[in-house]
């Protein structure tokens, strides 16, 4: 009898804690895996591989964390990442072989331009959803368009080099052994995890996501953290695509196309909610690392390089299975 | 009313219908002529809706007989209750606003050529001819949510009656109506029942019932009391019904003079002028005291749940101003409006409470503001949520337990704390007792007392007399959006109230 009563304590707990468990299993097992059957994947030097390619992915993940903890979504992230990559070499004086009819201005400006103009992508966002109120997946579906024709006019089919010196260092340098890249994604995750767990506006973001129309009842000015965590999503991506354009070499049309799947992915993998209000920036890390090892790792063993993108699709789907499941395991223990 | 030869078209008899232990319908018996509207009138809870939703096939587990034109039937489902005629206008009209008056009175049974394809022309057309057939004037090809809500709901009447209906319940018609659209539906009814339909018409407004039905039935506790001819009959005659004479202690509660003490001469906190929503209410003027509580009654729809919304900046009126503390107040948001000191607990916790979040989180969220200016101080947070909870006996204490594992009425108090550590100058209740048992009432009725002593200016606002009256010192009653009556230091009853409503 009591015996069962716990058995049933232990698994109500691991059932109530499966969106945090279940990643977390993923990435053991993907990593002994991975260790298994491929002798160059467990060595340092690939893991700084992997960390170095999940980086801008981290750095866009971090504020589509915000969005997709208040039950919303950012599609046009990737898109925004490569219309600021641009617009940050466009601002930059290029090689004489390009003959993309750029301003060249002071390193400084060009960055401040660039943040400037992702900050005003993710205010249309934001305006569209809390204004006008449009579905964020419908604005932000917009707006991926919008990036796009942003990208295509700055470059105009040609490809730019050329960034300024900071963002140069922190998308393609190393500090010591460790790539600046690394440090900048990981600033980022530590200063999104800090907002979302200490301060008042992430309390505020989880109460959104949990139940929008109790935080509007408690005087939670709703529109306003909507508005933020579109905003915050748009500059996290913005300053993912400088850095991207200097970690990739170039800024040209499409390059950042993959992110979009690869960041929400991510979020969702690591078990944060699609239905808001649980979740975080530490899932979100473990979401990285578990596509990270399993895209490196795919190149370690002998693996048809086609079948990959099939693999990832279904990674993705599993874990969107967990993550409906783990909420309706969520919602039966509170009742 | 018809002969042994020709049965009534519906005829229940002994129906009886629990939930879990609770008893909603007592061996109850109802008859409908073919070729009447029959009225339904009673309080909430009294067991109306209970035994509508038997007849419209909901509830598919009870005891006693339903008989159809003399042939006995148990409806399995809404569907089962739809094919053999029984049709239902719910007070929330089904209909789809986007498509067209024609795709509307079509809905779930359009006409179809070979292939499958929809036929335009003869949907258009026998859409027509039936909305003349009715009397009802309107363009089949507009579209539904472009029409006024009173030509919505006689286009659902003709959709419910194009599917097959014979007998047609309407809950709560002319509750959203102005008085020319009720007049229309009325023309419609009356053409329908000289047409030999059966109607049911269930309302809390006793005027329209009285002014539309061949007969009324009156529930009370779950039975049905009487039913009689409306011509015999007046307004006071069904109240007496509805209250019970015999009842003594159920007379007494509703005849019972309860005294109301204003303080005219305490400060206005809270004044509303010319207060008007399209739709929703209009010219509404009232002033708020400190360590008063107003109480605002009136049926469901009448309007006071949006005003109180308004008060706290979850919608806005179109016109008209609100004063607080002396200064014109716009709340363009629920955030501005606690910022200048309006507190709002909504009808039901789920719209107030975080059920996965703990108890001090869901206490704090309202006043984190004034805790912290930018780092969250989750040690000061819990230390006011355990005041709380201590001075609210909130079972469990711990304030870190998941909100949602929680009673329902300890989750009640956890909304109320949340309003409780930095006093509002306004905190307005809606509907704060509903569905509470009367140790909890109790509680809350002690709570609000206190408040008020504290010098907060309170509104309530229910739809259940005895939640005004057992909290207001002045009451206004709304009735379809407008303030018909102000009662103001005199004996008022639950059966006045309901009279002026």
């Amino acid at each position: 009898m009591s015996d069962s009563r716990i058995r049933m304590g232990v698994l109500g707990w691991l059932r109530g804690r499966l969106r945090n468990i279940a990643p977390f299993v993923t990435l053991i097992v993907l990593v002994a895996f991975f260790w298994a059957a491929s002798d160059s994947f467990a060595t340092l030097g690939n893991l700084e591989n992997i960390l170095t390619q999940i980086s801008v992915t981290g750095i866009i993940a971090v504020g589509l964390t915000f969005v997709i903890l208040c039950a919303e979504i950012d599609l046009s992230v990737a898109s925004i990442a490569n219309a600021t990559g641009i617009v940050v070499a466009f601002f930059t004086a290029q090689d004489a072989s390009v003959t993309i009819a750029n301003l060249p201005l002071a390193g400084w400006a060009a960055i401040i331009i660039a943040l400037a103009a992702c900050f005003a992508l993710g205010a249309v966002n934001a305006f569209g959803l809390t204004v006008i109120g449009i579905p964020s997946f419908i604005m932000t579906l917009a707006m991926l368009q919008i990036g796009a024709g942003v990208s295509a006019l700055l470059v105009r089919g040609q490809i730019a080099y050329s960034v300024p010196p900071l963002i140069l260092t922190l998308g393609s340098r190393s500090l010591g052994p460790v790539p600046w890249i690394v440090i900048v994604a990981a600033v980022f995750l530590l200063a999104g995890h800090i907002i979302l767990t200490y301060t008042r506006f992430g309390r505020y973001v989880y109460m959104t996501g949990g139940n929008r129309e109790a935080a509007e009842y408690s005087g939670v000015n709703v529109r306003a953290i909507l508005s933020a965590v579109m905003v915050i999503s748009a500059v996290c991506s913005g300053v993912a695509g400088m850095l991207g354009v200097a970690y990739f070499g170039s800024a040209q049309q499409n390059e950042f196309d993959t992110y979009l799947l690869d960041s929400i992915s991510a979020v969702v993998v690591g078990g944060t909610s699609l239905f808001g209000g649980q979740g975080g920036i530490g899932n979100t890390v473990i979401g990285l690392f578990v596509l990270g090892v399993l895209n490196n790792g795919l190149d370690h063993i002998n693996i048809d390089s086609f079948l990959k993108i099939l693999i990832r699709g279904l990674i993705l789907l599993l874990a969107l299975i967990i993550n409906v499941y783990a909420q309706r395991m969520r919602t039966v223990t509170a009742a | 009313m018809s002969g042994p030869t020709q049965p009534e078209p519906l005829k229940l008899s002994g129906i009886t219908k629990s939930f879990g232990g609770v008893t909603a319908l007592h061996a109850v018996d109802f008859a409908l002529a073919a070729g009447e509207i029959h009225g339904l009138v009673g309080e909430n809870g009294a067991g109306k809706s209970t035994l509508m939703k038997i007849i419209a096939g909901v509830h598919a587990d009870y005891q006693g007989e339903m008989r159809l034109d003399g042939h006995p039937v148990h409806f399995a489902s809404p569907r089962d209750a739809r094919s053999k005629g029984i049709g239902m206008v719910h007070q929330e009209l089904s209909v789809v606003p986007d498509l067209s008056v024609a795709e509307n009175v079509h809905l779930g049974a359009q006409p179809v050529q070979r292939l499958g394809l929809i036929d335009w022309r003869t949907m258009r057309r026998s859409a027509a001819a039936h909305l003349a057939n009715l009397g009802i004037d309107v363009d089949p090809n507009a579209r539904m949510g472009d029409l006024s809500l009173g030509l919505q709901q006689l286009v659902e009447v003709a959709r419910v009656l194009f599917s097959g209906a014979r007998i047609i319940i309407l809950d709560e018609p002319t509750s959203a109506l102005a008085p020319p659209e009720i007049e229309r539906l009325f023309g419609l009814l009356r053409r329908l029942r000289d047409a030999g339909k059966s109607i049911i018409f269930i309302s809390h407004f006793l005027d329209d019932v009285l002014t539309v039905c061949d007969r009324v039935t009156v529930f009370r506790n779950g039975q049905a009391v009487a039913t009689e001819t409306c011509a015999r009959i007046d307004k006071r005659w069904i109240i007496d019904r509805m209250i019970g004479t015999g009842h003594q202690e159920l007379e007494e509660s509703y005849l019972a003079d309860i005294p109301l003490h204003s303080r005219p001469g305490a400060k206005v906190v809270l004044q509303v002028d010319g207060l008007s929503r399209t739709g929703a209410y209009s010219d509404v003027s009232m002033s708020m005291r400190s360590g008063e509580v107003l109480g605002i009654y009136g049926f469901l729809g009448s309007g006071q749940l949006e005003l109180a919304r308004t008060l706290f900046g979850v919608m806005r009126a179109h016109r008209g101003s609100i004063v607080l503390d002396g200064r014109v107040a716009r709340f363009s948001s629920t955030s501005r409006a606690r910022r200048a000191g309006m507190a709002f607990l909504p009808e039901s916790r789920r719209k107030m409470l975080f059920g996965t979040e703990p108890v001090f989180k869901n206490v704090t969220i309202s006043i984190l503001n004034r805790i912290n200016r930018l780092w969250l101080r989750p040690a000061v947070e819990r230390r006011i949520a355990e005041g709380h909870a201590k001075n609210l006996h909130i079972r469990p204490p711990g304030v870190a337990h998941t909100l949602g594992t929680l009673s329902g009425g300890n989750q009640q108090k956890v909304a109320l704390a949340k309003w409780l550590t930095h006093l509002p100058r306004v905190l307005i209740l809606n509907e704060p007792t509903r569905g509470m048992d009367v140790g909890a009432k109790d509680d809350v009725v002690k709570i609000v007392r206190g408040l008020r002593e504290q010098g907060i200016a309170i509104l309530v606002v229910s739809t259940e007399p005895e939640t005004v009256l057992s909290l207001a010192d002045r009451i206004l009653v709304m009735k379809k959006g407008r303030v018909v009556r102000e009662f103001t230091d005199e004996p008022v009853s639950k059966d006045r109230l309901l009279d002026v409503a």
